[in-house]
């Protein structure tokens, strides 16, 4: 398989996962159904001339979903901080995100509630739920995640950061920021750096780029617990995410995960938004799986999978009927009237 | 008497207990140093952080978003330009989210220069800072105006750069530029906040009694009111050239000084009075001199004011130079001196579009129904 070509084999031999409890393997199982089949409707919408510009995770459902029912999520220091990146639809549905928002943002509708059509699908704003905006630039994210974190641990709350990008980007100098500042000496951040390593950077393999073996070895030089994961599998991800939240929640340290994930639609639309035969498909292994199990059949699934992809291809007909922006709006919002992120915390 | 240094401290400290500033960070800024230029000696909140300016915006943007009131200082903005890109983010973090997020933070950085910087600690800003939309930038020019303008920044709701020029970071105030509540003689300022040299593990200082007095991101300041011209400017340029100014006025030439004070969202109203008062402008600063933004306002006194103008608007900035050097000459061949000002001025005064040119135009303007020309007209027909 190429992804395994790509990426070196994971550290340790895993005998496989302790399976999940089945209502929570099938929750898992249709968020990662809805995340994908979201995700394929955008690249129609793309397709179809209803959307200028389609970026987004086919490929990293088996880890993004664990992480966003993970979440501690709400609003303020006692909650987590998303600083996340433009393939993270399947965790913020995963937290209660509306999928019709995402398809509002496609469009570039005035009703997109992330940006009121200014930004690409798939950079999220809920400031309700601590997820910071999702930006364009690669990697800023990970300079940004130490101010949440210093909040954090100085208010001594339950809440952490998270913070997540994908394995080129780490060779960014913000993600060598975010290894320094959050583990200055007696000064250690609450923080869980995500590296999802899909082992390409746009058209570039990681591997003729990077010498380490894994990104995760870099936490290493700086004390940081670190982990490399099959973020294919859903029910690991689970388990090594809890892991890995529990740790910084409770011991108000850093840590770096990598999870090893697949491009199943390639970079963007700009690459052509075709899918790949050639890597592993998360949400084809764990259908199978649970259908060995027994959890479900193959005909409710089919059945699931219909019923979902009619809701969003209904929903995308009437959002593409929502009103645009007016152009005089440019003007809203460049300054603040009032300190929003001050208020009740 | 505070100096512009001291003054800033004061109102970081002022920030800190009584204003929710939570963090004053930066390279160099907590103890023992407390900055480079001393601007964060004895400040509780004040800490030091790695060497990284990305890292230092970043966390700022980073505990601005957690409902913290960070003050980031960059040491020199020299050190600036690696963190464009954040910068950018923190100004459109309210934008690009549709008022969902505002970014309220604070970020200081000494500018310009006049201290024999050489190369890298003598750049200027204020172009670049010009251009990072969604950014309120101010440039104080004296103690009083860097204390009032500190203290808006620290409640401001929006990212706000305070650009500190170096060359007036140690003079101290004039007369009228005191601080309420701070001690007259410097010295015993001195005595009270600058920390001591050697050990200062036990050291506290006494702070002033100093009030909330928050002077508004906006409005520009006239120094000195004239007939004749009027030379737009800021930060340490003002000085100089209310001296000039001063100097001018035994030749006749009646100068008028307008301290711009905030670069963005700068007063074009108050600008547009003055101008249209003298007729005749100057509009100085240090940064190099294409793509400055001296030019921007050039550009809308041209577009919006050209047929009340008796002489061509100038501007006199930096010399378009990859830096700035060491030496004495070189520094003096850069960035605008003395008497480089005066000629400017001179020439300025000197030239006179023709008057029945300068009439006709008016003329015009009127019989296109434009009354604001009306009196312009009247002024021009009685005034030579
Ligand atoms: C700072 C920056 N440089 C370049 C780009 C253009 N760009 C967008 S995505 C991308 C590749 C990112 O690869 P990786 O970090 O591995 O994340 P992936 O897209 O594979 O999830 C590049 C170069 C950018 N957005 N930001």
């Amino acid at each position: 398989m190429v992804s395994q070509v790509l990426s070196p084999p994971l550290p340790q031999q895993l005998e496989g996962p302790r399976p999940l409890d089945p209502a929570l393997q099938i929750r898992i199982y249709e968020l990662m159904l809805t995340t994908r089949l979201l995700e394929e409707r955008l690249i129609r919408m793309y397709k179809q001339g209803d959307g200028f510009f389609w970026i987004g995770g086919p490929g990293e459902e088996a880890f993004n979903i664990p992480l966003g029912l993970l979440v501690r999520k709400g609003r303020g220091l006692d909650y987590d901080y998303l600083h996340l990146h433009y393939r993270s639809t399947g965790t913020l549905l995963a937290m209660g995100a509306n999928p019709v928002d995402a398809l509002r943002q496609m469009k570039n509708t005035a009703t997109d509630p992330y940006s009121g059509g200014r930004n690409f699908v798939g950079h999220s704003s809920i400031r309700a739920w601590n997820v910071v905006p999702i930006t364009s630039p690669i990697e800023v994210q990970f300079s940004i995640a130490p101010g949440t974190a210093m909040a954090q641990k100085r208010a001594n709350s339950r809440g952490i950061t998270i913070v997540q990008g994908g394995d080129a980007g780490t060779a960014e100098g913000d993600f060598a920021t975010c290894l320094v500042w959050s583990s200055r000496p007696g000064a250690e951040l609450p923080i869980l750096m995500l590296v999802a390593n899909n082992g390409w950077g746009i058209s570039t393999p990681a591997s003729t780029q990077h010498g380490e073996k894994y990104i995760a070895d870099r936490g290493k030089a700086f004390g940081i617990r670190t982990r490399v994961i099959n973020g294919n599998d859903p029910e690991e991800a689970y388990h090594e995410l809890k892991e890995a939240m529990d740790y910084v929640r409770m011991e108000r340290r850093p840590f770096l995960l990598e999870a090893q994930v697949s491009r199943l639609y390639g970079h963007s639309s700009a690459s052509g938004a075709n899918f790949v035969k050639n890597e592993v498909d998360c949400l084809a292994e764990f259908e199978h799986k649970l259908e060995e199990r027994g959890l479900l059949t193959r005909a409710r699934m089919d059945e699931m999978r219909e019923r979902i992809t009619q809701e969003l291809l209904d929903a995308s007909r009437r959002v593409i009927e929502e009103p645009q922006p007016d152009g005089a709006t440019v003007w809203n919002h460049i300054f603040a009237d009032r300190n929003y992120v001050k208020e009740g915390l | 008497m505070a100096t512009m240094v001291q003054a800033v401290r004061m109102a970081l400290h002022v920030g800190e207990t009584r204003l929710g500033v939570t963090d004053i960070f930066g390279e160099d800024v907590g103890p023992p140093l407390g900055g480079v230029f001393t601007a964060t000696q004895g400040l509780k909140t004040a800490w030091n952080t790695p060497l990284d300016e990305r890292g230092i915006v970043g966390a700022a943007i980073g505990l601005a978003m957690a409902g913290q009131c960070p003050v980031a200082e960059i040491q020199f903005c020299d050190y600036a330009f690696n963190t464009i890109d954040l910068l950018k983010l923190a100004g459109n973090t309210c934008w690009s989210s549709n008022g969902d997020w505002n970014c309220p933070l604070v970020l200081m950085t000494p500018v310009g220069a006049g201290i024999r910087g050489s190369i890298y600690h003598s750049h200027s800003f204020d172009a670049q800072a010009t251009r990072l939309p969604g950014w309120k930038i101010v440039m104080p020019s004296n103690p009083l105006d860097a204390y009032g303008l500190m203290l808006s920044a620290i409640v401001d709701p929006n990212p706000v750069m305070v650009l500190l020029p170096k060359a007036l970071l140690r003079v101290k105030a004039g007369p009228d530029e005191l601080i309420p509540g701070e001690p007259e003689d410097d010295r015993t300022l001195s005595k009270m906040i600058d920390a001591p040299v050697g050990d200062r593990s036990s050291w506290e200082p006494r702070w002033p009694d100093t009030p909330d007095l928050f002077l508004p991101i906006g409005p520009l300041r006239l120094v000195r009111p004239g007939r004749d011209a009027t030379v737009v400017t800021y930060g340490r340029y003002v000085p100089l050239a209310r001296r000039i100014a001063e100097d001018l006025a035994t030749e006749g030439l009646d100068i008028e000084v307008i301290d711009l004070r905030t670069l963005y969202p700068y007063d074009w109203d108050g600008l547009k009075a003055s101008i249209r008062r003298t007729r005749r402008v100057l509009f100085v600063n240090e940064d190099t001199e294409i793509t400055n933004f001296g030019e921007h306002l050039l550009r809308r006194t041209v577009e919006e004011l050209f047929d009340e103008l008796l002489a061509a608007p100038r501007l006199l900035a930096g010399k378009h130079l990859p830096g700035i050097g060491l030496a004495d000459n070189l520094e003096r061949a850069s960035v605008p001196q003395r008497e480089d000002i005066v000629a400017s001025l001179r020439a300025l005064c000197a030239e006179t579009r023709s008057l029945s040119d300068f009439r006709a135009a008016l003329a015009l303007r009127l019989s296109k129904g434009n009354t604001d020309a009306s009196e312009a007209l009247a002024l021009a027909y009685t005034r030579r």
